[in-house]
């Protein structure tokens, strides 16, 4: 049996070992301290899903200071934050270990404490987020997750001073974007009284709350809807995004794209279908279609703007709009297939964005740049590299075998048992698309001819393989995990997956 | 005078306009912030104003006092929100003085320009 | 003209006035912290009135002398302590027995009310020297136009 107090530990430890991190340790010490905390972490949220899966109802419930529910703050897992928790933590700790020659590179030794404890901060506020019960908490632990995350990706000034902007323009969009969230849920308090959101959803339900406030309820609706928006980089709020990541240290893209959108994601599944309800956001208000439209048009517009970029992380980055718009389909679809998909392409994505992240990083840390005029032949120099590069861009492909056509034929076979066809025809096109800026890197990567020069900034280079263990294994293990998802080994997560979206899509006839 | 209680509501839409404006329409990186500031400000307004309960006093016990009290929560948590307000601006305040050393500038307009030049070169 | 020219520190009012402000500043945000457990204050507005009377220090004085009273590697580390002090002591209270920040699980069992007391003044203290320590750094950042 799980200790009762896990809950509560998932988010001190970090929190604990980044404050030591930043006060005490220096140098290799804090990656060492920090690796440590995310596989601890890791531990703990293992244990918790564990325990969600045997609890009466599916839920494992935590009083913070002892003041239960819903007066106190609680931590509440069920299985959709389960899912997104045990996401969020393998993520953390594959990509702190492979996170620490991409950071020395990037940051000056004496500020590498500070980094480490940050980046632990950051995983805090993610984990906190994913966690917590109280919807105010949520505001809070987001905002703690962001303002760690600007300052990660202003950490990219000291190769590329365009971080600083990129980094400035996702503190406005991001503070926007939470202020909206507050707001909202300053509505929703005056609604029902409370911030506890399982009380909060109850509160909603009855029909007198409904009648006497439908349209403060509908104005809360919508600030939250934008709120998410932002913080998810939903098509048309995704602007920050691309220059985000293209500008922040890869390893720092590789963290924030594998768990900070997917936590937007989270957000949102949680107050569209946890709060508001399905029946009110999709049956009441025109949700669903609004976010098809979204969704289809940062699919098409994401993958053709990726065709375009020539540097891998900013095409990585626009392919990342692409991906969130799969994810926002599979909740606006509002059935338990799509919902069950969009979980899947959640974490698909997550593993999938992680290892191709750490891959750019390790070719940028060999060659000082990761464009796609560069690659023509690493497939035989770095052939573990380029490997992970290969794999991963597959699975954004969704190529069978891969992780990535599972949740695609989730989410098509969703979109069909409605009727949605040309929801499936974006699907498959968007497909096509993937797989044009896939060839782009995948093609010089294999078929360039032996001798071609080697590129600009690579003099020390040496034509070798990068460090194996601490920059080629992560993205290894990231693909390996991603395949067997892809090759039907992954069992307990599509278990996990679809129980958590049969809790918000209950089947018809249900209570 | 019913109207008049519903005037915070109508300052903290207006200074939340007023906010997001600056914040999204000003070239200034500083003015940007000054403008987060705001529309940040208004919000706690609004939250504020959601406390008030009618002949209320502060929310303090005393003797002699069996209530009415305001609402003390509202005020709980927009002390938390002031405090994430003052944490994001000194962060973008940060940046901008980051921002200032590394391109000489904080207008948005000039500093998109040197940025497209970088990606030409 | 000439008296409007001449620094902060030269003109006797201001410094006279900021030396005799300054003790009674620091006093009132101590009580501040202490108090907010029973009453109005509290660690956040407590220790925002302690950072201003190093602001005021500063203004007077330079920020050159303050920061060598006060330098720069103690306030940084005085922040993550206060946090560390909060986080402490709902450490603490798992270690008892009781839920994470359970404040009823720290003190002598049954006297539920001191032990929140405790509880709370701990916390409240922490709270006042992160936010007393941020704020200096902050002050420090914007104000420090020279390299970090």
């Amino acid at each position: 049996m799980s200790h009762p107090d896990v809950p509560a530990l998932v988010v001190v430890v970090p929190l604990l070992t980044g404050l030591l991190t930043a006060l005490a340790l220096r140098g290799r010490w804090a990656w060492a301290a920090a690796t440590l905390s995310s596989w601890l972490v890791l531990a703990l949220v293992l244990d918790l899903a564990l325990a969600v899966q045997h609890a009466p109802g599916g839920v494992v419930s935590y009083a913070l200071g002892g003041w239960a529910p819903p007066v106190g703050i609680e931590y509440r897992v069920d299985r959709l934050n389960a899912f997104v928790l045990v996401v969020v933590a393998v993520m953390g700790a594959v990509v702190t270990p492979g996170a620490r020659l991409g950071v020395e590179a990037a940051v000056p030794a004496d500020r590498l404490h500070l980094f480490w404890g940050v980046w632990q901060l950051c995983q805090v506020g993610l984990l906190g987020i994913t966690i917590t019960g109280d919807a105010f908490n949520v505001y809070v632990l987001l905002e703690i997750g962001s303002l760690t995350t600007y300052t990660l990706v202003a950490m990219g000034k000291h190769r590329d001073r365009r971080a600083l902007t990129a980094a400035f323009q996702y503190l406005v969009m991001g503070t926007v974007g939470a202020s909206f969230l507050l707001v909202g849920i300053g509505y929703l308090l005056q609604v029902t009284g409370t911030l506890n959101m399982a009380d909060m959803a109850a509160r909603l339900l009855e029909p007198e709350t409904a009648r006497a406030s439908g349209r403060t309820i509908r104005a809360a609706f919508s600030l939250i809807a934008a709120g998410v928006c932002l913080k998810m980089a939903l098509f048309p709020a995704h602007t920050w995004l691309p220059g985000a990541y293209a500008h922040a240290p890869a390893p720092v893209s590789a963290l924030l794209a594998s768990t900070a959108t997917k936590v937007g994601v989270y957000v949102a599944i949680r107050f569209l279908y946890g709060i508001f309800g399905r029946e009110l956001s999709f049956e009441r208000l025109p949700t669903g279609p609004l976010l098809l439209v979204c969704a289809a048009v940062a699919i098409l517009a994401g993958s053709l703007l990726a065709c375009r970029q020539r540097d891998l992380k900013r095409l990585l980055a626009w392919s990342s709009v692409a991906q969130i718009g799969y994810m926002a389909l599979g909740v606006g679809l509002a059935s338990k297939a799509g919902l069950a998909g969009a979980l899947l392409h959640l974490l698909q994505h997550a593993l999938v964005k992680g290892a191709l992240f750490l891959a750019v990083g390790a070719l940028v840390w060999r060659l000082g740049a990761a464009r796609t005029d560069d690659l023509g032949g690493l497939g035989r120099r770095m052939p573990w590299t380029a490997g992970v590069l290969t794999l991963g861009m597959l699975g954004l492909v969704g190529v069978p075998g891969t992780a990535g056509f599972v949740s695609k034929w989730y989410l098509v076979t969703a979109a069909l048992e409605q009727g949605l066809w040309p929801v499936a025809v974006v699907v498959l096109v968007g497909s096509l698309l993937a797989a044009a800026y896939a060839l782009k890197v995948i093609e010089p990567l294999w078929a360039a001819p032996e001798d071609l020069p080697p590129p600009a900034g690579a003099a020390a280079w040496g034509g070798r393989e990068s460090p194996f263990s601490s920059l080629v294994l992560p993205g290894l293990v990231l693909s390996a995990l991603s395949l067997g998802l892809g090759l039907g080994l992954g069992g307990p997560a599509q278990g996990l997956a679809l129980a958590a979206a049969e809790d918000l899509v209950p089947a018809r006839g249900g209570p | 005078m019913e109207w008049l209680r519903l005037v915070p509501y109508w300052v903290y839409v207006a200074l939340m306009m007023i906010g997001l404006y600056g914040a999204i329409a000003r070239g200034n990186l500083v003015k940007k912030v000054i403008g987060l500031g705001l529309f940040q400000t208004g919000i706690f307004i609004f939250y504020i104003s959601l406390a008030v309960v009618d002949g209320g006093t502060a929310p303090i016990a005393r003797e002699g006092w069996e209530g009415p009290y305001t609402s003390p929560l509202p005020h709980v948590l927009i002390l938390t929100a002031i405090v994430v307000s003052v944490s994001t601006m000194a962060v973008a305040l940060a940046l901008v003085i980051e921002v200032q050393r590394a391109y000489g500038t904080v207008e948005a307009d000039e500093l998109a320009a040197l940025d497209a030049e970088g990606t030409e070169a | 003209m000439n008296a409007e020219r001449r620094p902060l520190e030269e003109q006797v009012v201001v410094r006279k006035t900021a030396k005799l402000l300054i003790p009674f500043v620091v006093v009132f945000g101590v009580y501040m912290v202490t108090h907010g457990e029973i009453g109005p204050g509290g660690g956040f507005q407590g220790g925002v009135v302690i950072a201003a009377a190093y602001f005021l220090h500063a203004l007077v004085h330079g920020l050159a002398e303050v920061q060598r009273v006060i330098p720069r590697r103690v306030t940084d580390a005085l922040a993550a302590l206060g946090v560390l002090l909060y986080a402490g002591v709902g450490v603490a209270a798992l270690l008892r027995g009781g839920r994470f920040l359970e404040y009823a699980a720290l003190g002598a069992p049954g006297d539920v009310v001191a032990s929140r007391a405790l509880g709370m003044t701990l916390v409240e203290l922490g709270v006042g020297v992160t936010v007393a320590a941020t704020m200096i750094t902050i002050f420090n950042e914007v104000v420090d136009d020279g390299e970090h």
